[in-house]
C-alpha cells in the first residue's frame, strides 16, 4: 500500500458503553449513568433533524413528544416520501410470538453474525433489546400489519434465519411504517413543537467551538441560503447508495449531509460496506434512472439458473432441463437458492462474467417460477407473489407467469456512515447520526428486515435518551449568522452555488453522475481487486478535474433549479466515491458482500481476514491535497465467536 | 398485461418519435403556456419520466430550461411524481407517472403534460406542484396520539384479520393527489377518508375518532379543496386503487361524530 494513498492516524473507541456490566445490562446502565434534561429545561434547548425517514421522522417526533424544539428538514414536498417508504420486506423483533426459540440473545447473535464479524456487539445488542418496544410502539400508533385470523400479529421467516421474527404489512412494511411515524411527526408539528423545513437540503454543517451548533440549507423553492442554529443537529439522511448512479434509492437520495459533515471533521466509517441485493429488475438500456427491487422472498419459490452453454439467445421456455445450469443449488446444496444475498449477488455476477448471462447484455439470470406454478398451482402463486408479478410485468413488458423473470444484482443499502460512539454522537461533539446515515449495526452484511428495526431504533428509542446526556450541558451560548463561523459555512455554500453555475461546460450533472457509477459498479462493486481500484482511484480524480472544468447548469441559484441540485449532489458523489476506493483497496479481505479477489478460499469463496482487519475503518477528512488519515476501531467479540460463514 | 414472444428482454429496434406538449410556468404567479417539443428513437421501455430525462438531457445542453417535474421514488410508491397526461391524471394507466411506461404510447403519438390542476395546489414550477395542504390534512387528525415509549405490549389488543386488512387497504393511499386532480371539483375527499377509514377501523383509532374526522374535514375545506359529488374520478385515476367505500365511511363517521356533538377545532 503506497503511503501517499492515505495515512494511519491514532487509534479510535468507543466510550460510552458501560462494558464493567454484562452485554444484557449495558443499554440499562448507559441510560440510567446518562443525564437526564428536567422537562422545563428542554423548551429552552434547540435540536435540528436533518431528514424525514424512519429514524429522522421517529426521532423528529419523539423529541418533540419530550418537550425539546425540533427543527425538522427535508428535501422533498412532505416527509411521507422519504425513501424509507419502499422498504417492502419486513421489521425484525425478537418478540418470540412464534414460540420457536427466538430471543433478544439469538437475533444479537444472527445480526453480527449476518454482519460478518465487522459490527459491534454492544449496539446490537441493544438494537435486538429495543426490537421488541418497537413493535408495540408501531402497533399502538395503528400501523396495519398483517394478522392472523385469531387477530394477533403474523410473522414470517426472512433472510434465512431459523425462526419467524419478521413483521410485515404485505409486500408494504417501510410504507406503513414510515406513516406511523410521519403522523406522529405532524401531530408534534400541530402542536407547535416541530418547526417544518419542507423541500430543503442542508448544504454544510456550522461547528462553533468544537460543538456542531446549526447548518447551512438551501430552499429548494426559493434558492435562498440560509443558516439555521441549535444545540445539537442529528443528521438522518440516509444512505448514498446513489454514488452508482443505479440503485434502488430514491432519485434524490443522496450522500451531501453526510459528506458535507465529514469535511466538517466528522469520521466517515467502512465507506467501502454496499448491499448488493441479488434479485432486482434488470437494466434496459442507456436511459435507466433507477433499478427496481423484487423482494427476495421471490426465491423461497423461484429457481434461479442460466443456460449451461455460452451466448445461449434462445427462449427459455426451449431450452431444455438438460441444458440449463441452477447454480445455486449446484453449487450450495445444503441452502440452494436461499444462500445469503451477498452469495446469490456475486454468483450471479460470475456467471454472466462467464458470457453465461441472459437479456440485453447479458447481465441477467432466470428466476423460474415453472417448477412452483406446476407444484401449487398458479392460483397459490399468484396471492404469494401476485404483487410482485404485476409490478414485474409493468416494468418489464413481459408476463412472469410465462416466462421466467430475468434478475440481476442491484446496489441497495449501505452499511457504512458516519462514525459514531454507543451515544450515537459522531467525532464532533453535538453532532449525532441515525438511521442509514451511520455505520454501527450491520457490519459488512445487512440481514433482511433488519434496516427498519435499526432505524425506529434509533429514532424512537436510542437517539432521545443518549441526546439529553450532551444537551443537559446546554443551551449552549447563543450563535446567530453574525458569527464568523456562520458566515464562512454559508459563504462557503454561495461560492460553490455559484461556480457549479458559472463553469458553462459542455456535460451535465447527470452524465458526470452516469460516468463514475459505472466505474464504481465495474471496479468497487461486488469484487474488488488491488488494480482495478487503484485504476478507479485514478480516474475518479479525472472525473472530479473534468467535473469542475466542463460541467453545464443552466439557470441561476436564486429558483427552483433541479439541475442545480443534482449537480451539488455529483460533486459530493465524486469525492465520497473516492474515499470509498481507497477503503475498499485498504481492506484486503472479503468480508460480507464484498469479495477482494486476492482473499479467497481454494473453492473460491469469500476469506475473511481477522488477523489484520477484525476493526471499522474510521475516516478523518483532511485539506485539499493531502490523504484521509484512517483511525482503526478494534472490534472485540466476547459474546458471539468468531467464525467463517459456511453456507455449503 | 402482455405476454411476450420471442427471446424475452431483448430491447426493442423500434424507437419512437413523439410531440410532446408540456405545460411551462416560470412560478405560481407567472402566466403559463403550452410548449410543443419533438423528442425522437423513444424506447417502448423507457418509463414516461425517463422520458422526461431525455428531453431534460437535450434541453440543459441547448441551454435552455429543463422541465421542472417532482418524482423521488421511482418505484410508485412515494407519491412525489404526478402529472396530467393527455387529461388524465398519470395517463392512461392506473399506476403512478413513474410505472407508466413508453409502450402505452405509439409512434407518431402527440401527449399533453400538465401539472395537476387544483387550487389547493399551487404551482411551484412547471408540473411540480405544492401539496402541502395534505399535510395539513393530517396534521388536523390523521394520526392516534400515543407518544414514544406509552404503548401497550402489541398482543394486548387482537385485531379481527377483516378489519386490519381493510385498514390496510385504505392505509396504503400514497399522497400523491391524483385523486384531487382528476376531481371536477377538485376535491381532497378520497385522500381524507382514506386515513379516516384507516385508524377507524383499528381499536387503536377509536378514542379520536370523532374528534379526527371533523377536525380533518374543516381542514380540508379551509385548505380550498372542493366538495364531494361522488362522481369517482377519484377512485378510478388512484394509483392504489383506495375505494370509493372509504367516502361513504367517512361521512359515516362525520354523521355520527356530529351527532355526538364533535365540533372542529376552530
Amino acid at each position: 500500500m503506497p503511503l501517499e494513498l492515505f495515512t494511519v492516524g491514532e487509534p479510535i473507541a468507543d466510550t460510552k458503553a458501560p462494558t464493567d456490566v454484562p452485554i444484557g445490562e449495558r443499554w440499562s446502565e448507559r441510560k440510567f449513568r446518562g443525564r437526564l434534561v428536567n422537562p422545563a429545561n428542554r423548551r429552552k434547548l434547540t435540536v435540528i433533524v436533518v431528514g424525514t425517514g424512519l429514524a429522522g421522522g421517529s426521532a423528529a417526533a419523539t423529541l418533540g413528544e419530550a418537550g425539546y424544539k425540533v427543527k425538522s428538514f427535508w428535501y422533498q414536498d412532505s416527509p411521507r416520501r422519504a425513501h424509507s417508504v419502499a422498504a417492502q420486506g419486513g421489521i425484525n423483533a425478537a418478540k418470540n410470538y412464534r414460540n420457536d426459540g427466538d430471543s433478544v440473545h439469538r437475533l444479537f447473535y444472527d445480526t453480527v453474525k449476518g454482519g460478518d464479524f465487522r459490527s459491534r456487539e454492544n449496539n446490537v445488542h441493544r438494537l435486538a433489546e429495543v426490537s421488541v418496544n418497537i413493535i408495540d410502539q408501531c402497533v399502538a400508533q395503528g400501523v396495519p400489519f398483517a394478522r392472523e385470523y385469531g387477530g394477533l400479529l403474523d410473522n414470517r421467516s426472512f433472510g434465512g434465519t431459523q425462526v419467524s421474527r419478521t413483521f410485515y404489512a404485505r409486500g408494504q412494511t417501510g410504507q406503513q411504517l414510515l406513516y406511523g411515524a410521519y403522523q406522529a411527526l405532524e401531530r408534534q408539528i400541530a402542536a407547535g413543537s416541530v418547526e417544518q423545513h419542507a423541500r430543503t437540503e442542508m448544504l454544510d454543517l456550522i461547528v462553533v467551538d468544537g460543538r456542531a451548533r446549526g447548518i447551512v440549507a438551501r430552499d429548494l423553492v426559493s434558492g435562498e441560503i440560509s443558516t439555521h442554529f441549535a444545540d445539537a443537529v442529528v443528521i438522518a439522511s440516509g444512505g448514498y447508495g446513489n454514488v452508482f448512479y443505479l440503485s434502488t434509492n430514491a432519485k434524490g437520495s443522496n450522500a451531501t449531509a453526510i459528506w458535507r459533515a465529514h469535511k466538517r471533521g466528522a469520521y466517515f466509517a467502512n465507506p467501502c460496506y454496499t448491499q448488493i441485493h441479488p434479485t432486482c429488475i434488470p437494466v434496459k438500456g442507456d436511459y435507466q434512472s433507477k433499478l427496481t427491487l423484487m423482494s427476495e422472498s421471490l426465491r423461497n419459490d423461484g429457481r434461479v439458473w442460466v443456460p449451461k452453454e455460452r451466448g445461449d439467445t434462445r427462449d427459455p421456455r426451449e431450452i431444455p432441463e438438460s441444458e440449463r445450469d441452477y447454480y445455486l443449488e449446484r453449487l450450495y446444496p445444503s441452502f440452494g437458492n436461499l444462500v445469503p444475498r451477498d452469495i446469490a449477488s456475486r454468483q450471479a455476477k460470475n456467471v454472466c462474467d462467464e458470457g453465461r448471462g441472459v437479456g440485453p447484455g447479458g447481465l441477467g439470470v432466470y428466476l423460474d417460477f415453472a417448477e412452483a406454478i406446476e407444484r401449487l398451482g398458479r392460483p397459490a402463486v399468484e396471492a404469494k407473489y401476485g404483487n410482485l408479478f404485476d409490478m414485474y410485468a409493468q416494468i418489464t413488458g413481459e408476463d412472469p407467469y410465462a416466462v421466467p423473470m430475468r434478475i440481476y444484482p442491484a446496489v441497495h443499502y449501505t452499511m457504512g456512515g458516519l462514525w459514531v460512539d454507543y451515544d450515537l454522537q459522531s467525532t464532533i461533539p453535538g453532532m449525532f447520526v441515525i438511521g442509514e446515515a451511520n455505520f454501527s449495526d450491520h457490519g459488512a452484511n445487512r440481514l433482511g428486515a433488519s434496516a427498519l428495526m435499526q432505524g425506529l431504533a434509533d429514532g424512537y428509542f436510542v437517539l432521545p435518551s443518549t441526546i439529553s446526556s450532551y444537551l443537559a450541558d446546554g443551551p449552549f451560548e447563543k450563535v446567530d449568522e453574525s458569527h464568523p463561523a456562520a458566515v464562512e459555512a454559508l459563504t462557503g455554500v454561495q461560492e460553490q452555488v455559484q461556480k457549479l453555475l458559472s463553469i458553462n461546460g459542455n456535460r451535465t450533472p447527470a452524465s458526470f453522475h452516469r460516468e463514475v457509477g459505472q466505474l464504481m459498479w465495474d471496479l468497487c462493486g461486488m469484487e474488488r481487486t488491488d488494480e482495478g481500484l487503484r485504476k478507479a482511484i485514478d480516474r475518479i480524480q479525472e472525473i472530479r478535474q473534468e467535473f469542475w472544468t466542463n460541467l453545464k447548469v443552466t439557470g441561476d441559484w436564486h429558483s427552483f433549479n433541479q439541475t442545480l441540485e443534482h449537480a451539488g449532489r455529483v460533486a459530493d458523489f465524486i469525492e465520497l466515491a473516492e474515499l470509498m476506493c481507497i477503503d475498499a483497496l485498504h481492506r484486503r479481505e472479503s468480508c460480507g458482500g464484498h469479495f477482494r479477489a486476492e482473499s479467497q478460499t481454494p473453492e473460491g469463496e469469500a476469506l475473511r481476514d481477522d488477523e489484520n482487519f477484525a476493526y471499522v475503518a474510521a475516516w478523518e477528512w483532511t485539506p485539499e491535497g493531502q490523504p484521509p488519515v484512517l483511525h482503526r476501531e478494534a472490534l472485540e467479540y466476547e459474546y458471539v465467536h468468531l467464525a467463517q460463514r459456511s453456507y455449503k | 398485461m402482455r405476454s411476450s414472444v420471442g427471446n424475452p428482454g431483448a430491447e426493442s429496434k423500434r424507437g419512437m418519435n413523439l410531440t410532446l406538449r408540456i405545460w411551462r410556468q416560470q412560478g405560481p404567479t407567472v402566466k403559463g403556456k403550452m410548449v410543443t417539443y419533438k423528442i425522437t428513437d423513444i424506447s417502448p421501455d423507457m418509463s414516461f419520466l425517463e422520458m422526461l430525462d431525455v428531453l431534460n438531457e437535450q434541453l440543459i445542453m441547448q441551454g435552455d430550461d429543463p422541465v421542472a417535474f417532482d418524482h423521488d421514488c421511482r418505484e410508485g410508491i412515494c407519491g412525489m411524481c404526478g402529472v396530467m397526461i393527455n387529461g388524465q391524471a398519470h395517463g392512461p394507466q392506473q399506476t403512478t407517472t413513474c410505472q407508466l411506461h413508453m409502450r402505452s404510447f405509439a409512434d407518431g403519438d402527440t401527449i399533453d403534460i400538465e401539472p395537476w390542476r387544483a387550487t389547493a395546489f399551487p404551482i411551484i414550477k412547471d408540473l411540480a406542484v405544492d401539496r402541502r395542504a395534505f399535510d395539513r390534512i393530517i396534521q388536523a387528525g390523521g394520526y392516534i396520539s400515543v407518544p414514544t415509549g406509552t404503548a401497550p405490549e402489541a398482543h394486548a389488543t387482537p385485531v379481527p384479520k377483516a378489519d386490519s386488512d381493510a385498514a390496510f387497504d385504505a392505509a396504503t393511499c400514497i399522497g400523491c393527489g391524483a385523486c384531487v386532480a382528476a376531481c371536477p371539483n377538485a376535491s381532497s375527499m378520497l385522500f381524507t377518508a382514506a386515513k379516516v377509514t384507516h385508524l377507524g377501523l383499528l381499536p387503536q383509532g377509536q378514542p379520536e375518532r370523532n374528534d379526527r374526522v371533523v377536525n380533518m374535514v374543516a381542514q380540508q375545506d379551509r385548505e380550498g379543496f372542493g366538495g364531494c359529488t361522488n362522481i369517482g374520478e377519484c377512485s378510478a385515476s388512484c394509483p392504489k386503487g383506495i375505494s370509493m367505500e372509504t367516502i361513504s365511511r367517512l361521512n359515516h363517521d362525520l354523521l355520527g361524530a356530529l351527532r355526538a356533538g364533535a365540533r372542529p377545532k376552530s
